[in-house]
């Protein structure tokens, strides 16, 4: 036990010290372009989004749940993406040649990929609140939040991993993560409640589990606990499932890729 | 022989998507030598690498490292081994030192050990004055030195080298060679896959030959070019029409192993140089047969390599996906 804590506090450190080394690229992680959703898209469809439909005070407050979960959406997807470069370089097989567990280097990339996610979220969570949209259950409703987003982005972070085990170049896996990210964004009540959707948009949009994890954030900003807490206990159950699955199939992946 | 036996390869076997990378391969590496895989790129070395390092599981047959088989007991393997993969395998944003560092930690060392072996290992391969920069700021040798460093970090019994001078400029090269040798002297077991027959010559102690995936031939370089035939001695003749004339002149001479015609002159194989010169040229000018040419070399590696695979190993073009 000693051991594979020793394996999994290095190989995170590992990815903390890559990104401190970047000085850009950490500068662009926490000023993050879902900011500029935030400030632009939010104050941009003030007038234009309906507040009998949005049922919310302002856009920008309707749209921090949003945000919040897509943050997550594009951190998970892209989880995976320093273990593919591992992958192609040659590293993972110097990694795989010591007497580490297996899973210490997937658990390494869960740590990491959810501190940098909550952070992102506290950021957006801040700027939010610069434009007037306080969550209504304080700092009790934040870690919940942070709670949501952490449990939906366990099982993207999966995906993201069993993604890069499996394809043929980054070519590829760029291509799938860009192709998937939009409609996982548009389908899902993020921009726009379901109830305001085209009818088939919003069927489908019922299937997404982003939509589950949005109409959980929401509450907390807009409403309160009470509105909130069923949704909240929905989440969990959406997300234990989801992230099972998730989980079962990058296992498969993984195991096959690494052995 | 009676030396201790590092390595036991039995009939090893792999299959990628119905293509057979290695086929029903069987070798012994000794303990304390240095031994070579030497091969053109996809002759199926790297293959045979990774199943020992158990990365790859092979499809039939088996590998055993001190008498641990690779699958079943790969994690005891993984405790015995250091590996040196090729030169790209490095962190760019980490130094040298945090190399060193994060190996440590994955091989379980306590914080003193780590903090006395690493220094240590630094001096070793010259990289004390570069510890902390970042890897990207390094030369090609330097990520050499680098990587070798941390295939020791963990004081293994066997080492294996994954075309260790791949690319590298001359000097550094040599360099290389030195460490390499360094460590046999220390007694560790060096596995390495080389496609440079230089290297293979030079550095390993025994070498096996592979080409599609199967061993064409095993010994030292020494045995191997013995085994092709002895020196070549080449004639040019200045009157052509004289060349049978000579040929059998030549054929009866005691030093004389073998002799082939060309059009314009002899290659004659011969045991020992020293003796079978003199004699030749005597039989050239008893038979006032003028020469043009002398020209005499040893067999070298790349005259075995064309003896057992048919051709020369510099004739395949350069892959990037080495399995």
């Amino acid at each position: 036990m000693k051991e594979y804590w020793q394996e999994i506090r290095a190989l995170t450190m590992r990815w903390v010290r890559r990104l401190s080394r970047e000085k850009f690229s950490m500068l662009f992680t926490l000023v993050q372009p879902m900011l500029f959703w935030l400030i632009f898209f939010g104050n941009l469809f003030q007038r234009a989004a309906d507040m009998q439909v949005t049922q919310a005070a302002s856009y920008i407050s309707f749209l921090t749940a949003g945000v919040v979960i897509m943050t997550v959406l594009n951190n998970g997807l892209a989880g995976g993406v320093d273990l593919l470069f591992d992958k192609e370089n040659g590293f993972l097989e110097r990694l795989m040649s010591t007497p580490i567990h297996r899973s210490s280097v997937i658990l390494s990339r869960f740590i990491f990929v959810m501190t940098i996610t909550s952070l992102q979220v506290l950021v957006i969570l801040a700027v939010a609140w610069l434009f007037g949209v306080q969550p209504v259950t304080g700092f009790p409703g934040v870690a919940a939040i942070l709670f949501i987003g952490m449990m939906f982005g366990v099982g993207l972070t999966a995906i993201s991993m069993a993604m890069a085990f499996s394809v043929k170049s980054h070519g590829d896996f760029f291509s799938v993560l860009g192709f998937l990210s939009l409609p996982m964004i548009f389908l899902s009540s993020a921009l726009v409640p379901l109830t305001a959707m085209p009818g088939w948009m919003g069927f489908l949009a019922q299937f997404n589990p982003m939509t589950w994890a949005i109409d959980a954030v929401r509450p907390l900003i807009l409403q309160g606990w009470t509105e909130a807490l069923p949704h909240v206990g929905m989440v969990i159950v959406v997300m234990v499932l989801f992230d099972a699955l998730c989980l079962y199939g990058g296992a498969r992946v993984f195991r096959r890729a690494i052995g | 022989m009676s030396r201790a036996v590092a390595i036991e390869v039995s009939h090893l076997g792999k299959v990628y998507d119905k293509v057979r990378a290695v086929d029903d391969v069987s070798f012994q590496v000794y303990a304390g030598e240095i031994f070579g895989l030497l091969g053109p790129n996809g002759a199926g070395k790297s293959t045979i690498l990774r199943i020992l390092i158990t990365l790859l599981h092979p499809t039939s047959g088996s590998a055993r490292i001190f008498g641990l088989d690779s699958v079943k007991d790969a994690d005891r393997v993984r405790k015995t081994i250091g590996y040196v993969p090729q030169e790209r395998a490095i962190d760019r944003f980490l130094t040298g030192r945090e190399h060193l560092e994060l190996l440590a930690d994955l091989h379980h060392l306590s914080a003193e050990e780590a903090s006395t072996r690493i220094p240590q290992l630094l001096k070793l391969v010259e990289l004390e004055a570069q510890a902390d920069r970042p890897a990207k700021t390094y030369s090609g040798g330097m990520k050499r030195k680098l990587d070798i460093a941390c295939g020791l970090l963990p004081d293994p019994k066997v080492l294996f080298l994954d075309e260790p001078t791949l690319g590298l400029d001359v000097p550094s090269r040599l360099r290389i060679w030195d460490h390499v040798r360094a460590m046999r002297d220390r007694g560790i077991t060096v596995v390495m896959t080389t496609n440079y027959l230089d290297e293979a010559d030079q550095l390993c102690d025994r070498i096996a030959i592979i080409d599609g995936g199967r061993i064409k031939t095993l010994g030292s370089p020494t045995e191997l070019k013995v085994g092709v035939g002895g020196d070549l001695v080449s004639l040019t003749v200045r009157e052509h029409d004289r060349v049978d004339t000579l040929a059998s002149a030549v054929n009866i001479l005691p030093a004389v192993r073998a002799v082939k015609t060309r059009p314009n002159g002899l290659d004659i194989r011969v045991d020992s140089p020293e003796k079978a010169l003199p004699a030749i040229l005597e039989a050239a000018n008893r038979l006032t047969c003028q020469l043009e040419f002398i020209d005499y070399h040893r067999p070298r590696l790349d005259d075995v390599f064309i003896a057992q695979t048919g051709r020369s190993i510099k004739d395949d073009q350069p892959k990037d996906d080495d399995q």
